[in-house]
């Protein structure tokens, strides 16, 4: 699904994320945890499209170069990020806002637009699926949205687009445990077939309730470390100095 | 002659042939302005004694009045003995097919949709064509005709209805109004005019697209519409194709009369050629809109989206007399490239209980400047008065400017006025969630801005409303990188 090698990004001559190698399978569920500052955000926007940065390196999605993408199409082409920090869209309802972006999708992928009627129903089957009530499709695009509200809301959007690979940047921060409840619930939900999920994260709480088949930790723009799901909980124990390169005879507890 | 025969002389281009006074056989009088040409002008439509002497008035009072210098606006000064004040349309002007056509102005009409045969009609070419709208345009008027609705040219009117006009043109913006109502009200040459009897609804959206002449009349434009008392009328001025007019200078003015329980809703989609990229050439539209609420429980709102000109001086207004009467203005003003506008309202309020309502959005792009300039006034015997506005701008860019230039004079204490304003800036942050999802740039910052401007496109009647949003797609083209 996604292969990325030597992965380097830098903003403004500064150096972010430093050679990154990674290889996510079709179906599979990669966490990715690591410090504050190490550089999660700005993987996921690279990967994503975000500009501003200076890229090298190879990312090969589906086999093509994911790289030369512009943001749109990568998207187009089944990639989806749920935002750490969602921005606000006034005056657009969630409802006309992914109808928009669902025929653009289809357009890209020459299906032509989605018939209101199904349309209609596959938003009511996810507002179910993500417990949202009836009114919320009508608000405007995170305006005046709690956190909470926030992080639900993309992840509504991610159900309803139906991605081949998401990426979900610490989605856990900001929510209680119902609400961390109900959106794992709603990303286990599409762990059918070969969607595969990067799922970022802090704490290991999250990948508690979205089990991942690998775990890789960030440091200082680099994997230093990866392995299967049971390193989140020796992480959690050990603090991320734990792993932190050239810093290992250091203790904390800056995990927690 | 009446209004549609009208039409098909202008549209097959049957020229004037009769001159009068000097030599003048053709259909375009000489450059320049004084009293001969506006005799001229009077002449050529036929009119009555008392409208000549009403020019000659306005034009006496022209000349003792300067340029307004105030706007935020700047423009090399306009040369009023450089510019044609009448001439009948010409045949030999007309494109004889849609080949001939700027092929810029067919892709606009493309990208919004426009069929065929009205693309035809909006660029003169068509005579087959135009036959037919002319049909249709007809049975409605026999339609409106059966309800004692009056819809016609302002020339027709004034030669067919002039007790009408005697009473009511001049009344709401008279002749020493300003500089530009002056000028105007000394050289108009067409217009509209509507009547709506009493107690009579409207039954459709009245609207300049069904007069296809008055693409022809841009320049000094007068259009009156009087509702009598528990009428109601719904009136869309302006096509939403671009219009490329190589008049310079517009200076229209608008009068609506609301009486008792009556209600008038006047929209506008203006997109006159604002000038290329770098700001060469374009229409610099200077229009004195204004309205009167003139008896108990009137109202009057004004819906406008301008897309257009390279200046635009523009504030539509209402004169709140009756007791309980209502003015509203929903406005969005977008600009681009070095477009300029100057563009709000004012409302007046006389009468006990009046209420007003003003939602201006603003749009800035590339090195455009936009500004909103708007006067609440309560004088003091109108208690009770209510306003309430709000006046956001968005900012694309750095280099664009919007300016909100908010006048509130209050002389009675029991008045409650209302102003809220924010600017906020299409952000990379919010481009990037939109592409994210699959939009492009272009898509992007059309649904950004939609989602701005949604409660004055809520306003607008539904058709108008879609090809409003293609057109503030289509003149924000190209202003992200
Ligand atoms: N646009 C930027 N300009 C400068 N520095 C940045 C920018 N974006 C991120 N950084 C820096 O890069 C590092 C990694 O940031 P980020 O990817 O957001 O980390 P994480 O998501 O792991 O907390 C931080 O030190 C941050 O300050
Ligand atoms: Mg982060």
């Amino acid at each position: 699904m996604l292969i990325i090698k030597n992965l380097k990004a830098s903003v403004n001559g500064k150096e972010i994320l430093k050679g990154i190698d990674l290889e996510i399978g079709a179906g599979e569920v990669h966490g990715i945890m690591g410090p504050n500052g190490s550089g999660k955000s700005t993987l996921a926007s690279v990967l994503s499209g975000k500009p501003g940065y200076e890229v090298s390196g190879e990312a090969t999605y589906k086999g093509k170069n994911l790289l030369e993408l512009p943001p749109e199409e990568r998207a187009a082409e089944g990639l989806f990020l749920a935002f750490q920090y969602p921005v606000e869209i006034p005056g657009v309802s969630i409802i006309n806002f992914l109808k928009t972006c669902i025929n653009e999708i289809r357009q890209y992928r020459k299906t032509g637009p989605i018939p209101p009627k199904e349309f209609l129903s596959l938003i009511r089957e996810k507002q179910e699926l993500l417990q949202l009530d009836t009114n919320f499709i009508n608000r405007p695009v995170n305006e005046g949205f709690s956190g909470g509200e926030k992080k639900r809301n993309e992840i509504f959007q991610m159900a309803v687009l139906e991605p081949a690979l998401s990426i979900l940047d610490e989605t856990d921060s900001g929510l209680d445990i119902d609400a961390l409840k109900i959106v794992s619930n709603g990303v286990n939900a599409m762990r059918t077939g070969n969607r595969s999920f990067l799922v970022i994260t802090h704490y290991q709480r999250l990948l508690q309730y979205i089990v991942p088949d690998f775990i890789h930790v960030l440091s200082n723009g680099k994997i230093v470390k990866s392995g299967r799901k049971e390193l989140a909980l020796e992480l959690e124990e050990k603090g991320y100095d734990w792993v932190r390169e050239g810093r290992r005879q250091e203790t904390g507890n800056r995990g927690k | 002659m009446t209004e549609s025969n009208e039409i098909l002389t202008q549209l097959t281009g049957s020229e004037y042939k009769y001159g009068f006074y000097t030599d003048i056989e053709t259909d375009t009088a000489p450059k320049g302005l004084n009293e001969d040409i506006i005799r001229l002008i009077s002449h050529k439509k036929g009119e009555p004694d008392f409208m000549l002497a009403w020019r000659l008035k306005a034009y006496r009072h022209f000349l003792t009045m300067q340029e307004p210098s105030w706007a935020h606006i700047s423009h090399p000064p306009v040369n009023f003995q450089d510019i044609i004040y009448y001439a009948a349309p010409k045949k030999k002007s007309a494109p004889k097919n849609l080949d001939e056509v700027d092929p810029d102005l067919i892709t606009t009409f493309n990208k919004l949709g426009i069929p065929l045969e009205e693309q035809k009609m909006l660029t003169g070419v068509a005579v087959d064509a135009v036959m037919d709208s002319v049909s249709v345009k007809t049975t409605f008027k026999e339609e409106l005709n059966k309800l004692g609705i009056i819809f016609c040219s302002m020339s027709e009117a004034i030669r067919e209805h002039p007790e009408l006009i005697k009473k009511y043109l001049g009344s709401v913006v008279p002749y020493t109004d300003n500089f530009y109502a002056s000028l105007n009200s000394a050289v108009f040459t067409d217009g509209s005019f509507c009547y709506i009897p009493k107690n009579t609804r409207c039954p459709i959206e009245l609207s300049t697209y069904f007069r296809i002449n008055a693409a022809n009349t841009g320049q000094f434009e007068r259009t009156l519409i009087v509702a009598e008392e528990g009428s109601y009328v719904s009136y869309l001025e302006g096509c939403t194709a671009p219009m490329r007019d190589e008049n310079q200078l517009h200076a229209a003015v608008v009068e609506l009369i609301a009486h008792r329980n009556a209600e008038i809703k006047y929209s506008t989609i203006q997109n006159w050629w604002p000038g290329d990229k770098s700001g060469k050439g374009g229409i610099y539209n200077f229009v004195t809109k204004r309205g009167i609420c003139l008896d108990e429980n009137s109202k009057i709102s004004w819906t406008q989206v301008e897309t257009g000109s390279a200046i635009t001086w523009k504030y539509p207004s209402v004169i709140l007399r009756g007791d309980n009467s209502t003015g509203e203005f929903y406005s969005v003003a977008v600009t681009n490239n070095y477009q300029q506008a100057d563009t709000g309202t004012k409302m007046i309020h006389l009468g006990k209980n009046t209420k007003s309502t003003i939602v201006s959005k603003g749009i800035a792009a590339a090195f455009s400047n936009n500004s909103y300039r708007g006067l609440v006034r309560v004088e003091k015997n109108a208690v009770n008065a209510r306003n309430f506005s709000q006046c956001d701008s968005l900012l694309m860019g750095n280099r664009c400017g919007a300016h909100t230039y908010p006048y509130i004079e209050v002389k009675n204490k029991s008045a409650k006025v209302e102003h809220e304003a924010s600017t906020s800036k299409i952000g990379e942050d919010q481009l990037f969630y939109c592409t994210q999802r699959g939009l492009n740039k272009e898509k992007a910052v059309s649904m950004i801005v939609n989602g701005f401007c949604r409660e004055v496109m809520s306003k607008l009647p539904m058709e108008f409303a879609v090809e409003a949003q293609k057109l503030l797609a289509i003149s924000l083209e190209g202003s992200v990188g």
